[in-house]
């Protein structure tokens, strides 16, 4: 116990880098996401086409591997940045395809007979997304879109194997240097991710009932 | 809803304008494949004898037993996996308050905590207690931790969507509620989940590649262990090689996940679906 209540300040910078790293990454990817979701309903076969093969072909990689190529091939390039940058880039590329399919998911949900309606009133493409499906589609959207921001939240780990001074780092190196209290600092790591994945998957629940009952 | 309502069957405007559209977009797109291929041609990125090296008997080889590694580890934290996923579901949906509690308790905690966090638990943990464990056994262990949370709330949702009068109609032919649940409502359920349990197993397999942290010889610390001997040159086509088994192997995955999809909704008119963010964790 000891050990984690003399470390408080290692524990406080690693929570913070979380919560830097997965603010910026969550709100990139959802940019990116949603642009790619709207590329994948879009009339056009090209950028369709380009959505999906992004998609299909990043939620079959492993995060670890997008790491990887962050992290060990853009300095083959000359690309060199900072190791938090880094992150931020792998963690973003990766959630955007999974941003994407929530949000994607939330358009199809609209009931068909919205679509129609708004085109049957002469809305164009645009207008109908704008005004009857996107509105809509939006309240069933936001559930999933937390989740994924719950998973993204736990994936920044991930940062701890590739140089960012994160939670899981901070937890790694703690134990290492602290032989005797390996699970009380492990358990304190545990802690600072269940205080913010557990409230924002209970909210996520709350909003899933309220539009549940809503429809 | 297809995307297809979205938008009418176009007319000649409409198509030209699509057309236009497509031109736009491959262009965009073209330009910026062509930058990021132009930059790696400039660094040699694109060298013959940078992926000959994968051609190459032993680097086939390293790569090969890299990937019999991740599938052991994977088959085997599946197989636990499916069964702390059954128990939990069973333990989670008791009426007894001081068995669903606890569970419920449980796959909230572990589902609520990064699957890196779990196996470093194991591999830094349990040494400390006075356990020593492989590499290979403290990544099933996070793993089938993980997962199995996860599994269970799969299952669970398989149960709860059967319609309530399949349970009452097993209790009133009379029949207990452990039969119930194992003669009634766990045929059908495990149909209607299997698509979503399938997608969940490529989840688990990519999550493998976590393996890599603690130094389990998995495909990715085998790629790694290459480049660091070969030099940093040859990271591209190892990577891209790494990438492209991954992909293969979860596609396939992935593409059985989505037959199974198609074919229970046409037999059952449902699924229970997998949720987008499950996938991505």
């Amino acid at each position: 116990m000891d050990a984690v209540v003399d470390n408080l300040d290692a524990y406080r910078q690693g929570f913070v880098t979380t919560l830097a790293l997965t603010a910026l990454a969550s709100v990139l990817a959802l940019t990116l996401g949603t642009v790619l979701a709207a590329m994948r309903v879009s009339p056009v076969p090209t950028l369709r086409g380009a959505g999906t093969a992004y998609v299909e072909v990043v939620r079959n990689t492993p995060l670890t591997v997008a790491f990887f190529f962050v992290v060990f091939v853009l300095p083959q390039l000359d690309i060199r940045l900072s190791f938090f940058v880094f992150a931020v880039i792998a963690v973003t590329v990766y959630h955007a395809a999974f941003f994407c399919e929530a949000v994607r998911s939330g358009i199809n949900a609209v009931g068909a007979g919205q679509a129609e309606a708004a085109r049957s009133i002469g809305l164009t493409f645009t207008q109908s997304l704008r005004l009857v499906i996107l509105p809509q589609a939006f309240r069933t959207v936001v559930p999933p879109l937390i989740n994924v921001a719950i998973a993204l939240t736990k994936n920044t780990s991930i940062a701890a194997a590739f140089g960012v001074g994160e939670l899981t780092a901070v937890g790694t190196r703690l134990a290492n240097a602290n032989g005797d209290a390996v699970i009380a600092v492990l358990l304190g790591v545990a802690g600072c991710y269940l205080v913010l994945t557990l409230p924002s998957g209970w909210l996520a629940g709350r909003l899933e009932r309220r539009v549940a009952v809503a429809r | 809803m297809t995307e297809a309502v979205l938008y009418d069957v176009v007319g000649p405007r409409g198509r030209r304008r699509i057309v236009a559209g497509s031109v736009v977009g491959l262009l965009v797109i073209a330009a910026i494949v062509a930058l990021a291929l132009a930059r790696m041609a400039a660094k040699g990125a694109f060298e013959a004898d940078l992926w000959r090296l994968l051609t190459q008997a032993n680097v086939q080889r390293l790569l090969g037993r890299g990937l019999a590694a991740t599938l052991r580890a994977a088959l085997l934290a599946m197989a636990l996996s499916i069964t702390v996923g059954a128990l939990l579901a069973v333990g989670r949906l008791s009426h007894r308050a001081w068995l669903s509690r606890p569970v419920g308790a449980w796959v909230e905690l572990f589902r609520g905590v990064p699957l890196l966090l779990l196996i470093l638990f194991a591999f830094l943990g349990l040494p400390a207690v006075g356990v020593t464990v492989s590499t290979f056994w403290a990544l099933v262990l996070g793993l089938t931790l993980y997962n199995g949370a996860v599994l269970g709330e799969i299952f669970r949702a398989g149960i709860l969507s059967l319609p309530k009068g399949q349970t009452e109609a097993a209790y009133a032919i009379g029949l207990r509620r452990g039969q119930v649940l194992r003669l009634v409502l766990l045929p059908q359920a495990v149909r209607l989940m299997l698509p979503a349990l399938v997608s969940q197993l490529v989840t688990l397999l990519k999550d493998t590649s976590l393996g890599f942290v603690i130094g389990y010889a998995e495909l990715l610390r085998s790629g790694r262990n290459a480049v660091e001997f070969l030099g940093g040159r040859y990271s591209i086509p190892i990577y891209t090689a790494i990438a492209v088994v991954y992909i293969a192997v979860n596609g396939s995955l992935a593409f059985l996940a989505r037959w199974l999809d198609r074919r229970t909704r046409h037999r059952y008119g449902r699924t229970v679906q997998p949720s987008v963010a499950d996938e991505a964790a």
